[in-house]
């Protein structure tokens, strides 16, 4: 450690204002500073927080509970393409196939953000946040493994300017990066990024006999076309897909494991519960807008369970919790503590909210499968709002108490 | 259910704004402070309600083809709707005169802050296409009615947001180039991405 504080401290010099590179002086700052923690401190005089946790150690926590997402996510994109073609495996080749897959879009993906990062830094000269090493490592883990590498890099460099960048950098954003590069790909090439084939791997291997590679909320979603829906309800269509390698594939219990096609990262509810312990434990993630995003889901299952028109409709409220992309959405996407309320009124309202427009966009959309995206969005966009009157409604209440 | 459905349909899924980027420029001018953009969307709202339904009579007694049979039988034949687009505004026009008329009686606050922004409702162009769009779908008076509501209370919600936004961004680093009407348009296209959470849902 103290050769790299040394080595650090001779090249200072060279970085601060006259040096020959001042012009770096925050991409030498962002590695000073991620390497060590600032030797300017506060004083103790004073009202002060007295904390060491500061922007870059909170982010690293969330990279740090990612990590659960991200090894299940690679071990998930070997096995679902053995699967897929019936060869033999043993877990080491799932998770030397998986690294082939998912590595290349995780490096790809910081390779562009830190590129936008780096360059917007030393032209706006604003320090360099970790904020974008959550921010790239959340976009693989949305993506199918299958996607191009081309359109990775595209979507990060855009919603790293336009989502970010264009707001003022880190802390300024109004939508959720991540998801609004994810977005930007959904609609701009929608081929790569949806339908049944995307999501797993295949190469140039043939798949066994009647191999589909549908997720579940893709089966799920077809009962919302009553045209050619064949009946009968969803859960059925779940059991009756019997063939060889979808035995027991789309039962509750694998949902919840993981083990099924899906975007990298998010099909395990099981790792995403472990990535949510770490952040409600550490503080980092609310566990208000996590609990509140849940309910709101179960609640607008349970209500569509009453007078949904379609067999989706009819699909017992749990389901929706533990298909597709929705707990990852509700703990890693939901609480990013800059696009979601502010007010801890306002997260119980906002988490609610996503939840409920989740069940109504999967169920009542026929356009798309998959809502989490969406409704986060959606209700990033009215999050100011919320916390605007939570605000006003907290003056009035105070207003009233000291006339009084 | 069905006026309920019309009604939500203009909200969310045909909102004006973001599926049909109508009454853009009083969204993007007005929508500095909540409180002003909760004023402009208020009497968005009111003027929709009104003028819909006012010109569906207008439409349906007068401008089509064999509307004005109730004169009497030689009119049967009278199509009047290459004026389609005077009467509306004509129509939309003097209602908004009432409407800034009521609001410097009521609460000359707002008025001022509207300012120039209330006469130019009556070039709002969510207005005149409510109303059009309201004749190219066959709706009756009371489904009208519901429509113009809906999509003004769609409007109001849009522009209530955009400034909910802008008030926060108050306090950002914004790069220069982007300050104020830059920065806003971006934010509208970024809001459009997250609508289309709606569109499409059929009810």
């Amino acid at each position: 450690m103290k050769f790299l504080r040394e080595a650090l401290e001779k090249q200072k010099p060279l970085f601060e204002k006259g040096g020959k590179f001042e012009k770096f002086y925050y991409l030498f700052e962002a590695n000073e500073t991620f390497l060590f923690s600032p030797a300017s401190t506060a004083g103790s005089k004073g009202v002060q927080v007295r904390d060491a946790v500061d922007l870059k150690r909170l982010m690293m926590t969330v990279v740090i509970a990612l990590l659960p997402c991200l090894v299940f996510g690679i071990w998930n994109s070997g096995h679902q393409y053995f699967v897929a073609t019936g060869e033999a495996s043993t877990l080491l080749d799932e998770f030397i196939l998986g690294s082939k897959l998912v590595l290349p879009i995780v490096i790809v993906a910081y390779a562009a953000g830190g590129l936008v990062e780096v360059v917007f830094a030393i032209i706006r000269k604003h320090p360099i946040n970790e904020g974008f090493l959550v921010t790239g490592m959340l976009i693989p883990l949305t993506l199918p493994s299958t996607i191009p590498l081309w359109q990775v890099a595209l979507a990060t460099i855009f919603a790293v300017i336009i989502a970010k960048e264009a707001f003022g950098g880190t802390g300024m954003n109004i939508l959720n990066v991540a998801l609004t590069a994810r977005a930007f790909l959904y609609f701009a090439y929608p081929q790569q990024i949806s339908g049944d084939k995307v999501w797993t791997y295949l190469g140039d291997s043939a798949t066994i006999d009647g191999y589909t590679g549908a997720t579940p909320l893709g089966i799920a979603a077809g009962a919302t076309d009553l045209k050619t829906w064949g009946g009968g309800t969803v859960l059925n269509a779940f059991a009756d897909k019997t063939d060889s390698w979808a035995e027991g594939l789309y039962s509750s219990w694998n949902l919840i494991f993981g083990a099924y096609p899906g975007s990298i990262g998010s099909t395990s509810v099981l790792m995403v519960g472990l990535g949510a312990l770490i952040l409600i434990l550490t503080g980092v993630g609310s566990w208000k807008t996590i609990v509140s995003c849940f309910a709101g889901g179960y609640f607008m299952g349970l209500l569509l369970n009453t007078f949904g028109s379609n067999e989706f409709a009819q699909i017992p409220p749990y389901y929706h919790l533990i298909m597709g992309g929705f707990a990852f959405g509700a703990v890693f996407m939901a609480t990013d503590p800059v696009s979601s309320a502010q007010t801890e009124l306002g997260k119980w309202i906002y988490g609610f909210l996503i939840g409920v427009i989740t069940v109504i966009i999967r169920v009542l959309n026929p356009g798309y499968p998959e809502g989490i995206m969406l409704a986060i969005l959606f209700m990033n966009v009215f999050a100011p709002l919320i916390d605007f009157y939570v605000i006003g409604a907290n003056k009035k209440r105070r207003l009233r108490r000291a006339t009084v | 259910m069905d006026l309920i459905n019309i009604g939500l349909k203009g909200i969310f899924i045909d909102n004006m704004i973001f599926a049909y980027f109508l009454g853009m420029c009083s969204f993007l001018a007005v929508s500095k402070k909540v409180s002003t953009a909760i004023g402009l969307g208020a009497a968005v709202v009111f003027v929709l309600t009104i003028t819909v339904p006012v010109n569906w009579l207008l439409q349906n007694y007068v401008l089509q083809e064999g509307a004005l049979s109730w004169i009497g039988e030689e009119f049967a034949t009278v199509d009047l709707t290459f004026l389609q687009f005077i009467m509306f505004i004509a129509v939309i026009a003097s209602m908004v005169q009432l409407v800034e008329m009521i609001i410097e009686k009521v609460s000359p606050a707002l008025y001022g802050s509207l300012g120039i922004f209330l006469p130019l409702i009556a070039v709002n162009c969510a207005i005149l296409g409510s109303a059009l769009f309201m004749v190219q779908r066959d709706f009756t008076i009371i489904q009208a009615t519901a429509y113009g509501f809906g999509s003004g209370v769609g409007w109001l919600m849009a522009i209530v947001a955009l400034a909910a936004i802008r008030e926060k961004l108050k306090y950002s680093n914004v790069p220069d180039g982007l300050k104020g009407l830059g920065l806003t348009m971006i934010i509208t296209g970024l809001m459009g991405l997250a609508f289309k959470s709606f569109i499409g849902i059929a009810l």
